[in-house]
């Protein structure tokens, strides 16, 4: 029931806000509907409901592990937000609000769902909900960017839906009786179509996978993120694509059970490496600290997928890595919408010196740019180092060998545009848009907290936190 | 002696006959058009008025240049021999006479081609590119059809593959064929026949230097090639084999008559397309009888 | 089921797509998919048995697919004003070569996989496999907006008729297939939108290009 309302009290709110009247008060709705989602979410973590076997939705053990950081990152981006758009009270906030919250809702219907075409379905509907948001500039640039979004996510969606077919008539071929929930699906295994089942594996990874951002179907990802406000930026690179991650898991499952699992680590680890490799070239050349941040999202998306690969150990250094991964990029990117903002220009041709001009948020881009690149001791340094056991333990020699080069090559990628925009003399344009730009607490807060977060995720992990990411390791990796 | 007479019967058929095609697409055009338009009998006319006439030779060329439109025509009607013709069945049949007959018409081209380059005119090096560049898609195109006849009969001989009703594929293959039809005989949407524009001509701007009898040959073969594809076209697609002889002929006549009468309407209604248009519409027929090639290997499968 | 008409039909189906590939006129391509969409639409309705909800799926594809996307594609046409011939990346020869190769490739392929008996004799999978690929193309050979929403339906329509397979045994995969149309209609929202923006005049996608890497 409280499941339910997870998903419900963001799609009512979103309802609101397309019709509520006045534009000052209306981002309002955001941090309220966050907080009440919130608390749900985490009164769920803390007393994990029974989710009967043959359920279509429910908040099971692979939702624990992922949706409350989802909700954390939307109630401090929410915070974020109420400042933000009253900054921008130019652009009409309507749509932008309403779909921004039923975004969260379609998420938490995501990561909830647990029957092959509802996930499907939902997925589809994050995607379509996306779409003002990353339009919410109205320039010629947004639109290029809400296009390209548009058609390839589209096509990727297109295919992932192809492939839910394909498993579906893996299960038909084998004498299913039509139950597409992925315990029925498991539960059958070895009675799926092999061929079915693999068509249906490399369908839905292109398709999930573009959903993620995986190299070589990551193209609309610089263009989205470098267009979209900060704040939509940080929910999609954390929020967004952890619907597609654990679609992914889920489906991994399924071919597990069904006796194909070895070759979808296969894939999966190349893909991942794949996404890696391209990101940490694309990042030595990017001169755009926005893209820089899409290109990071690549990479760590790539991490994700190579730790899915590496059996239990794995599997439960990805879920880390998204909390960490999560947390540290919406700080990012917050921050970088501060410097922006202030400096006008997302070219680092255009900015610098921006350590002058907006000292507290160039610290925490600097200092979260230290977090993403797994720096200790903030988050992804310990979930990047359990990926790495994970690799070594399986005795993938090559693959740890090529994950370490990909993030050397990030972290020079990555600090060069950094310290290009932080150091040096601001020059006179900058100058004269920080003037309009004020670091309040609104604009500064929420990116230091959610590193703070990261900091404390990474030296204090605690227990009940673990436990639900091994309950989810457990659930993928059942054999009936 | 009966062979004899037979031999000498369908000779006459097809060099009699052939010139009254021409007529008849003039006469259907001028009709669309509301025109009076030349006789049906003119190309007969324009044939005897040619054949008086003496040969005006380039001092660049050489003898072949006179000599190439015979072959032409001698190539033409070999073919023509080789073709059945409804209820007669052909003048001479063997096994493999269908490739025989795809070379004697590549044969034709060839020479016509080299006689246009004897004078060393840029108009008709012109015109012989374009008809090549033409050409190599509609033979494959032609090439299809003639296998998809091939496999669904399990013969290489024109007799016999001409024989069964098609399948389902006839729509197909009829339509791949009527494509097929109008860009060898350079009719309208490919060539025009009536331009008289060097530019823009093709097969008219190859024979531009030909004067006399050789162009009278050359007159009197392209309307055997257009009676020749008509007649193809219309036994690759309508069973005929079931019907009694007189029945079979009628059919055929009509066939024919009908396909004239469509290509008159066809260039009546359409205009030429850009050149750069043509290759997609040959690259269609050649689909057109390579899907008609799969419903048949695939029919036989089945 | 009804087999002879239904393969006649994903036939037919299969025939729109080569139109598609091979046309140089956006009216023709939108008429194309259009039509393509009707017989989608009716297939359904030969199978046997058809119940209320196979009937709904019918109507939502027929009205959706044949009907509605269509009329709001030649409204955007008209709205925008876009000019009617198509600018190809891939060129018409190479682009219908490779849809008759990629539909020859996918009927050969076909008995490869393992099917269930009754759809053994079925065109269903060759012809959703070919209409995908010829979706492909089209979304990455053209370059106005509108031929690019036309090629992302006909995509849409080959997973269409790859879902007739399992209209029986779980509908709600084919039902769930008819939000891809709403994919499409933002699509065409985007276009008239911007258009009403006059963010840039024609509509030309390799216009879009101010973002690169």
């Amino acid at each position: 029931m409280i499941a339910l309302l997870l998903i419900l009290v963001p799609l009512v709110a979103a309802a609101l806000a397309a019709a509520w009247p006045d534009s000052r008060t209306r981002p309002w709705l955001l941090p309220g509907a966050g907080l009440i989602h919130f608390v749900l979410a985490w009164w769920l973590f803390f007393n994990p409901p029974v989710v009967e076997a043959g359920a279509w939705l429910g908040f099971d053990p692979l939702a624990r592990a992922v949706l409350p950081v989802v909700s954390l990152l939307f109630l401090v981006c929410a915070c974020y937000g109420v400042t933000y758009l009253r900054i921008r009270s130019e652009r009409p906030n309507r749509t932008f609000v309403a779909a921004l919250l039923a975004v969260l809702g379609l998420l938490s219907a995501g990561h909830q769902a647990r029957h092959l075409g509802l996930l499907w379905i939902f997925t589809e509907a994050v995607t379509l909900a996306a779409v003002p948001l990353l339009h919410f500039n109205g320039t010629p640039r947004a639109f290029e960017a809400t296009w390209k979004y548009l058609l390839v996510g589209g096509t990727g969606i297109a295919l992932s839906l192809l492939g839910s077919l394909c498993l579906g008539y893996a299960s038909l071929y084998g004498g299913g009786d039509g139950q597409l929930t992925f315990v029925a699906l498991m539960a059958q295994g070895g009675g799926l179509s092999r061929p079915w089942v693999l068509i249906a594996w490399v369908l839905l990874l292109v398709g999930y996978g573009t959903k993620m951002g995986l190299a070589p179907m990551h193209t609309w990802k610089p263009d989205a993120y470098g267009e979209a406000p900060a704040i939509v930026g940080a929910i999609l690179a954390g929020g967004v694509t952890s619907v597609a991650f654990t679609a992914l898991l889920r489906v991994r499952a399924v071919v597990g059970a069904a006796g194909s699992g070895a070759v979808a680590d296969h894939t999966l680890m190349a893909i991942g490496l794949f996404s890696m490799l391209v990101a940490a070239l694309f990042l030595l050349g990017t001169r755009d600290y926005k893209r820089m941040l899409a290109y990071s999202s690549v990479e760590h998306m790539g991490i994700l997928t190579l730790g899915a690969s590496l059996g239990r150990a794995g599997v439960a250094a990805a879920l880390f890595h998204v909390w960490s991964n999560g947390l540290t990029k919406g700080s990012l990117f917050l921050s970088a919408g501060n410097i922006r903002r202030a400096a006008g220009s997302p070219s680092m041709d255009a900015v610098r010196g921006m350590s002058v001009l907006t000292p507290r948020s160039a610290a925490i881009f600097v200092t979260g740019m230290f977090a993403v690149t797994a720096c200790p001791p903030f988050g992804p340094f310990f979930s990047e180092i359990k990926v790495l056991r994970a690799a070594l333990e399986t005795g993938h020699w090559v693959a740890t060998a090529m994950f370490l080069s990909c993030l050397l090559l990030a972290f020079f990628g990555i600090t060069r545009v950094v310290f290009g925009i932080v150091d040096g003399r601001p020059n006179h344009a900058a100058k004269a848009g920080s003037k309009r730009f004020v670091e309040t607490v609104g604009v500064i807060a929420p990116p230091f907290f959610l590193l703070v977060l990261s900091l404390w995720l990474g030296l204090f992990t605690p227990h009940i936190i673990t436990d639900a990411w091994a309950a989810a390791v457990a659930q993928l990796f059942s054999t009936p | 002696m009966n062979s004899i007479l037979d031999l000498i019967l369908r000779l006459d058929c097809w060099l009699l006959l052939a010139p009254l095609l021409p007529g008849i697409i003039n006469k259907v055009k001028a009709w669309v058009a509301g025109r009076r338009g030349p006789p049906v009998l003119q190309l007969y006319y324009d044939l005897a008025r040619l054949w008086k006439k003496g040969v005006v030779m380039s001092t660049l060329a050489s003898p072949a240049f006179v000599i190439l439109p015979a072959v032409t025509w001698v190539a033409l009607l070999s073919a023509a021999m080789l073709m059945p013709l409804g209820p007669l069945g052909a003048g001479l049949t063997f096994r493999g006479d269908a490739l025989l007959w795809l070379y004697l018409l590549a044969l034709g081209r060839f020479c016509t081609a080299w006689a246009a380059m004897e004078t060393g005119s840029a108009f008709e090096g012109m015109g012989t590119v374009r008809e090549v560049s033409y050409a190599v898609l509609a033979e494959a195109a032609l090439i299809a059809a003639v296998l998809t006849l091939s496999v669904q009969s399990g013969s290489i001989s024109w007799v016999t593959m001409l024989g069964p009703p098609m399948g389902a594929g006839a729509a197909l293959l009829a339509a791949g064929l009527f494509i097929v039809l109008l860009s060898e005989n350079c009719r309208v949407p490919f060539d025009d026949p009536n331009t008289h524009l060097e530019l823009t001509m093709i097969h008219e701007a190859m024979v531009l230097d030909h004067s006399g009898p050789p162009l009278a040959a050359i007159l009197h073969g392209a309307s055997m090639k257009l009676l020749l594809f008509t007649v193809l076209l219309v036994q690759a697609v309508l069973p005929m084999s079931q019907l009694k002889p007189l029945a079979a002929g009628a059919v055929l006549a009509c066939g024919v008559l009908g396909v004239t009468v469509a290509v008159g309407l066809v260039e009546s209604l359409l205009a030429r397309f850009a050149f750069r248009r043509v290759p997609l519409l040959l690259t269609t027929a050649f689909l057109l009888c390579l899907f008609a090639l799969l419903v048949a290997w695939k029919g036989g499968l089945a | 089921m009804n087999h002879a008409h239904l393969n006649l039909l994903i036939g037919l189906a299969m025939g729109l797509n080569l139109l598609a590939l091979g046309t140089s006129r956006l009216p023709l391509l939108i008429r194309a998919m259009s039509a393509q969409g009707v017989i989608l639409g009716v297939m359904p309705t030969l199978m046997e048995r058809p119940d209320w909800r196979v009937l709904l799926v019918a109507a939502a594809t027929i009205g959706g697919k044949g009907l509605f996307i269509p009329g709001m594609l030649r409204r955007a046409m008209r709205t925008v004003q876009i000019d009617r011939e198509l600018e190809p990346l891939i060129g018409f020869v190479p682009s219908i070569l490779l849809g008759a190769g990629g539909t020859i490739a996918a009927l050969a392929l076909t008995p490869m996989l393992p099917l269930l008996p009754e759809h053994a004799n079925s065109l269903l999978v060759p012809g959703a496999l070919a209409t995908v690929l010829t979706g492909l193309i089209l979304l990455i050979g053209r370059t106005k907006a509108i031929s690019q929403a036309c090629g992302y339906l006909i995509l849409e329509n080959g997973i269409y008729l790859f879902g007739l397979l399992l209209i029986q045994a779980m509908p709600l995969m084919v039902e769930a297939g008819v939000l891809l149309d709403l994919t499409v209609g933002v699509f065409i929202l985007g276009i008239i939108v911007d258009r009403i923006q006059r963010a840039f005049d024609s509509l030309d996608t390799r216009k879009l290009t101010a973002l690169h890497e």
